[in-house]
């Protein structure tokens, strides 16, 4: 199965949704017309990162118009996009979406939300509870939000619910200058796309926002990773970019024959070790 | 290894996006900052010339009559080299009719004035220009509090906060800086063969090394005495930091309601931008 992915690098507004959202239709119809299949967004598109107090009013429940206006193109294109969610009980969740075929086919709420250095989104926000493979039109795949995927356990749990493409949304910040002409941060969220793409045999799509909040600069440098931990793509860093590409699963299935990782992972074991550590080290 | 080695060509293009985008979103397309001659102003000059074009730029020279001749001629030397827009403003009217009031006022006190007559004549030039006040502050002085508060140390967007002096020296090399600019002693210039490192006791290389592992890379103080520092050298650093904290902040509001501003109201200046 082939099919086209496009990874829209924006830099949103903060806190103005209906310029995000007439800022994303631009680029989707775009997308529509360059044929792509799958578009994503970085995380939190609709609102900007630093959100703090005005969560409760940039937030959208799964029956807002704003949604209902994505899940419009979704008939045309698939669409994953972050945003605040605000749930029946009135939690506010750091959300993305998977949109196709007029439907929200999956929500993931960002599990570890990161709140030391500069990071403060425990505070305003609350933790999701699932991580959870999904099936596509285009075959099984999993949505991360950033700081989850500075967590390699989650990450298995999606490579062993069975999926063939893991996207990775972020708002990373830049930062850490030295020497190299590569922040600190873009080298470790490289070094952890090409990791998990080798490891599991798998795609690894991964869209991170570009532009600044607060002196605050998120570096871009989206990519796709192949199953050999190949960089297939790359969007460019500290600007906007929007850049697509066509992907087959028989890269995936070529990798998973010359080396059966997935195949071999002895997932019994793993979970009676687990079961293990957690009795001993984080029960009380 | 040089730990405060930098790559020039990656902090530059970050530095001159930040001025263009924090600039733009507020509606904004021209800066104003004071040029002094140093290489502090020079670094922010050429950074927001290579942002906002340089005819956005306005630099305002305001010497005073005991300002070393040489800080204007520099001045001058980077108002050429980037082709922005340059007016001079003198404060020694306005600088000599107060102190005629207090003829024994100290050092401290006239250059606190001067620096603060100084942030006048730029935000009343903000409104002139229609531009926001650019910052010329580095890192090592907002950490030492070696600056006036309300004074030099007020802006209202900073490109060079976060770099050490160390880096603005390496910065300032790839930006084509005037080499006179680079080579010569810092000083805040404020009377006759000042010089900052002179002033402090200690080089900008040495406290520059001793802020990156003390701030950045988070050592505690027998980590950085392991390190090679001295004991008394990090002791009075870190009381210097901690002092002069007050002059990073906003003043300190007493709280009576159940939202006071930046203590549990909480938003981002580039709210709704």
């Amino acid at each position: 199965m082939k099919f086209s992915v496009a990874l829209a690098q924006v830099s949103p507004f903060l806190g103005n949704l209906e310029k995000n959202l007439e800022k994303c239709e631009q680029i989707i119809e775009q997308a529509i017309r360059d044929r792509v299949d799958l578009i994503v967004f970085p995380e939190l598109t609709l609102t900007g990162y630093f959100v703090k107090d005005i969560v409760d009013s940039v937030a959208i429940t799964r029956d807002s118009p704003i949604l209902k206006k994505l899940l419009g193109y979704s008939k045309r294109i698939s669409i994953v996009i972050g945003a605040v969610e605000e749930t029946p009980e009135f939690k506010f969740h750091n959300s993305a979406f998977y949109l196709e075929g007029g439907e929200i086919v999956h929500t993931h709420r960002k599990v570890y939300l990161p709140t030391y250095g500069l990071f403060d989104e425990h505070r305003y926000l609350a933790p999701g509870s699932r991580i959870r493979a999904f099936d596509t039109k285009f075959g099984r795949m999993a949505i991360l939000i950033c700081e989850d995927l500075w967590h390699p356990t989650a990450v298995a749990i999606t490579a062993l619910d069975g999926i063939h493409y893991l996207i990775g949304i972020s708002c990373s910040p830049g930062r850490g200058i030295d020497s190299s002409d590569r922040l600190g941060s873009s080298i470790t969220w490289e070094r952890l796309n090409r990791t998990y793409a080798q490891t599991y045999s798998m795609y690894v799509i991964y869209c991170n926002r570009t532009g600044f909040e607060d002196g605050v600069n998120f570096w871009g440098g989206s990519e796709i990773i192949s199953p050999s931990g190949e960089q297939i793509i790359k969007a460019l860093y500290i600007q906007e970019d929007f850049v697509h590409t066509t992907l087959s699963d028989r890269a995936i299935r070529r990798e998973r024959i010359t080396t059966p990782l997935i195949r071999d992972e002895q997932l019994h074991l793993t979970i009676q070790e687990l079961e293990r550590v957690y009795r001993e080290r984080f029960k009380d | 290894m040089n730990v405060l080695k930098i790559n020039t060509g990656l902090t530059r293009r970050i530095l001159v996006e930040f001025i263009r985008n924090e600039v733009e979103r507020v509606g904004f397309s021209n800066v104003v900052l004071g040029l002094s001659g140093g290489i502090d102003s020079a670094v922010s000059a050429f950074l927001a010339a290579e942002a906002l074009s340089p005819e956005h730029v306005w630099a305002i020279l305001m010497p005073y009559k005991a300002s070393n001749p040489q800080s204007l001629e520099d001045a001058e030397a980077v108002v050429k080299a980037t082709g922005i827009n340059a007016i001079t403003v003198e404060i020694t009217p306005m600088i000599d009719a107060y102190f005629e009031r207090y003829p024994d006022a100290s050092r401290l006190r006239r250059g606190n004035k001067m620096a603060r007559e100084r942030m006048t004549i730029l935000y009343d030039h903000s409104s002139l220009y229609r531009a926001l006040v650019l910052g010329t502050s580095n890192k090592t002085e907002l950490l030492l509090g070696y600056g006036t508060i309300f004074g030099d140390m007020a802006s209202s967007i900073n490109p060079i906060g976060d770099l050490y002096k160390t880096h603005i020296w390496e910065l300032a090399a790839a930006l084509g800086v005037p080499e006179e600019v680079i080579v010569k002693k810092p000083s805040a210039d404020l009377w006759t063969g000042q010089t900052d490192e002179e002033e402090l006791g200690f080089s900008y290389r040495d406290v520059d090394t001793l802020l990156y592992y003390m701030v950045d890379r988070r050592y505690a103080r027998q980590e950085l005495i392991d390190l090679g520092f001295k004991d008394t050298f990090v002791d009075r650093i870190h009381t210097m930091v901690v002092t002069s904290q007050y002059k990073r902040r906003l003043p300190v509001i007493a709280k009576v309601s159940a939202r006071t501003i930046d203590r549990d109201f909480r938003y981002a200046r580039d709210w709704e931008t």
